[in-house]
């Protein structure tokens, strides 16, 4: 996994309760046996106006101009925002593999859905849980300033702006780590390999039917 | 100090480690896997040249692209017409084989969806815990056991360590009390548990339901109501163990024999929350008040009694809920105030892991019995859940009673809940779905979801639009 460095990017803003991982990346995309390659489709049915399917050329489909992700500079946004609930429904990883394809690394929300939470940490994703009334002016200032950027640093858990204001989060301190070092977390695990063993022996004894 | 919850006791039995962050080593029973969410993580373990931590712990059908056209079915494989999902199923196979993974191949009798195959097989047992790369394994607390979905990462994750890294969940209690109505079934009281506490209502929280309306129900009943914990925003549902749960592993292929049973009965009689256990939340439904459900709007919480009507402006809380409604009417054809028997449908779907088991057939095929599908529905498709379902179906002549009635009995898989196969709504078609899902898009680009009770999507069919089926039948 890629290392979280500080970095300062544009905000392109979702004003959207409840987006789901179905409307992030649609079912038919998900019939790739591979990892990346889904940010041409991230949010299809939205970014275009015609119904996608795998391989067809991108380029060459009708563009919803009324989609954020289509008008310049959100085109380059690197961080969204949108309203509570962010990533409901399907399990889906295709849905934070979308989002960083497609160059994001930050999404800012008031709430996220517990999977797609999860999901974004292992693969380089940075989700920030940010009070209701906070997202409401960070919604007002991407309207007032064409471009408006933030700098985020994971390691003071500060989102910064331009006009000084700070905005501090929380993140768990095993993610955190795992983030900033890059470090996949299986290769942690196994070095608890005689714990687990500890416990399958204990628990054989217990519910042997698990077991035989 | 208080009891302990189901969900405490399950955690504690689990717990391989606590490290000083707050994080959790757990460990896993069963992983049951699927053709979309698998391949990556195989990809990831042969990379890493590493290799399954606990092999019988793990089990794989095909399910979200099968097609189910017998014609496409008795070919196999090579039936599948679109050559993604055939590559994707093809797959499966090749990384189970590779891996020695038990794989209940597309033409297995006890191929099916994952959630339905799991419990038939006795492969998901009371006291496990559970994991696939599916937000529906939550069906499988119905248990009384741990069961919620992963992403990707975790289920090579899982397949590598037999672990997951997690932090524990909030305890909440949904207690629903008193007696259902008739033809009121588990899917109108898990819709109408989402329209009160919303979709985000248990994020965060591993959910028990619990009251005796929720103990009068089957094993079946259970599952569909622990099946849509997901779209309450919990990552988990579950309901004690009870004198029903034991008997349903009776016999089945996976289940403990001999002496393992017993030990194993004794252990899941303890599998309840103690009388004096405390939760975080505890919400209160009566039975009485729910009513047979349809949704009518893009969210499972857009969701209303059949007698009532699509809400009003005027009676949303803010400017976002204005907005949600808005963008929810529009995509769905409809006007604000309308009532919910005025909605026509041009398609049904019946099945899904939410409503395709065997009580599932028999509630829709007992109210389609000698009618017939309506002239403006232009097709009704009954899915069961897996294999053996429907050779039980078959066997009661269930089949027959479907398609006498003008609807279509296909071959098992996740079909139209999820339209990843051929089997999908048209740009604005309304459809009457026992599914789980109402997101724009999800049965089709520009489909119109409504989701309903096996027996409400079975009276619509025969009516052309949504009617109360108390007193259609």
């Amino acid at each position: 996994m890629k290392k979280f460095e500080t970095f300062t990017g544009v905000v392109a803003p979702m004003d959207r309760a409840n987006v789901d991982t179905d409307m992030i990346i649609p079912k038919q995309f998900l019939k790739s046996i591979k990892r990346s390659g889904f940010g041409p489709n991230l949010f299809d049915e939205l970014r275009y106006l015609d119904e996608g399917q795998p391989g067809m050329d991108n380029s060459k489909r009708p563009v919803n101009p009324d989609f954020v992700l289509n008008q310049k500079p959100y085109d380059q946004a690197t961080i969204l925002i949108a309203r509570e609930n962010f990533g409901c429904g399907s399990s889906r990883e295709h849905a934070p593999w979308a989002l960083d394809d497609f160059g994001f690394r930050v999404v800012i929300a008031p709430s996220f859905a517990d999977i797609f939470f999860n999901n974004c940490f292992k693969n380089g994703l940075l989700p920030i849980v940010v009070n209701e009334a906070k997202v409401e002016e960070l919604f007002k200032k991407v309207e007032a300033t064409n471009g408006f950027e933030l700098t985020v640093n994971l390691e003071a858990q500060t989102i910064t702006s331009n006009d000084g204001d700070d905005i501090p989060f929380e993140v768990d301190e095993f993610r955190k780590y795992c983030l900033i070092n890059g470090l996949d977390d299986i290769g942690l695990t196994l070095q608890d390999s005689d714990a687990i063993k500890a416990y399958e022996e204990k628990r054989a004894q217990q519910a042997p039917w698990l077991f035989s | 100090m208080a009891g302990k919850t189901l969900y405490d006791k399950l955690w504690d039995a689990h717990l391989v480690k606590e490290r000083e962050d707050g994080t959790a080593l757990i460990y896993i029973d069963r992983q049951l896997l699927h053709e979309v969410t698998s391949p990556q993580a195989f990809e990831g373990l042969k990379l890493a040249g590493r290799k399954p931590w606990k092999l019988d712990a793990n089990l794989a059908t095909p399910d979200h692209n099968v097609p189910t056209t017998k014609e496409e079915r008795e070919v196999g494989i090579e039936g599948i017409q679109d050559p993604i999902s055939k590559i994707q199923v093809k797959t499966l196979g090749e990384n189970c084989k590779d891996f020695d993974i038990t794989l209940f191949g597309m033409k297995d009798e006890r191929q099916g969806i994952v959630h339905v195959v799991g419990p038939e097989q006795g492969a998901t047992l009371p006291g496990m815990t559970v994991v696939c790369g599916d937000s529906h394994t939550s069906t499988h607390g119905a248990f009384a056991a741990l069961a919620h979905g992963i992403g990707t990462s975790e289920v090579e994750h899982v397949l590598a360590t037999q672990c997951l890294i997690q932090k524990k969940m909030k305890n909440m209690l949904v207690r629903v009390d008193g007696e259902l109505a008739p033809f009121v079934s588990a899917k109108d009281v898990v819709l109408h548990i989402i329209g009160v506490i919303g979709t985000a209502g248990g994020t965060g929280c591993a959910i028990e339901f619990g009251g005796s309306a929720i103990q009068s129900l089957s094993m079946e009943g259970r599952m569909t109501v622990c099946n849509m914990a997901i779209e309450a925003g919990a990552r988990a549902g579950m309901v004690a163990a009870d004198e029903k749960t034991i008997e349903y592993f009776k016999d089945r292929p996976f289940s403990p024999k001999g002496d393992h049973w017993d030990l194993a009965v004794q252990y899941w009689k303890t599998l309840h929350s103690d009388a004096d256990a405390e939760f975080d939340t505890v919400v209160e439904i009566k039975a009485e008040d729910i009513r047979p459900q349809v949704s009518w709007g893009t969210s499972p919480e857009m969701v209303v009694g059949v007698d009532g009507a699509v809400p009003t402006m005027a009676a949303m809380k803010n400017d976002i809920a204005k907005n949600g409604l808005a963008r929810a009417l529009e995509y769905m054809g409809l006007v604000e105030g309308q009532k919910i028997t005025d909605i026509h449908v041009d398609r049904v779907f019946i099945g899904s892991c939410t409503n395709g088991r065997i009580e599932d057939m028999r509630d829709a095929a007992a109210v389609v019995k000698g009618k017939k599908v309506a002239d403006n529905v232009k097709e009704a498709l009954v899915v069961p859940g897996s294999g053996l379902v429907k050779a039980q179906a078959e066997a009661e002549g269930l089949d027959k009673i479907f398609i006498e009635a003008g609807l279509q009995w296909r071959e098992p898989g996740c079909s139209m809940c999820l339209a990843m196969n051929a089997d999908k709504l048209g740009n604005g078609e309304h459809c009457a779905s026992t599914s789980n899902r109402n997101f724009e898009g999800r049965q089709g680009y520009g489909g119109r979801t409504h989701l309903v009770s096996p027996a409400m999507a079975a009276a619509a069919a025969v009516a052309g639009h949504f009617v109360d089926v108390s007193e259609f039948a």
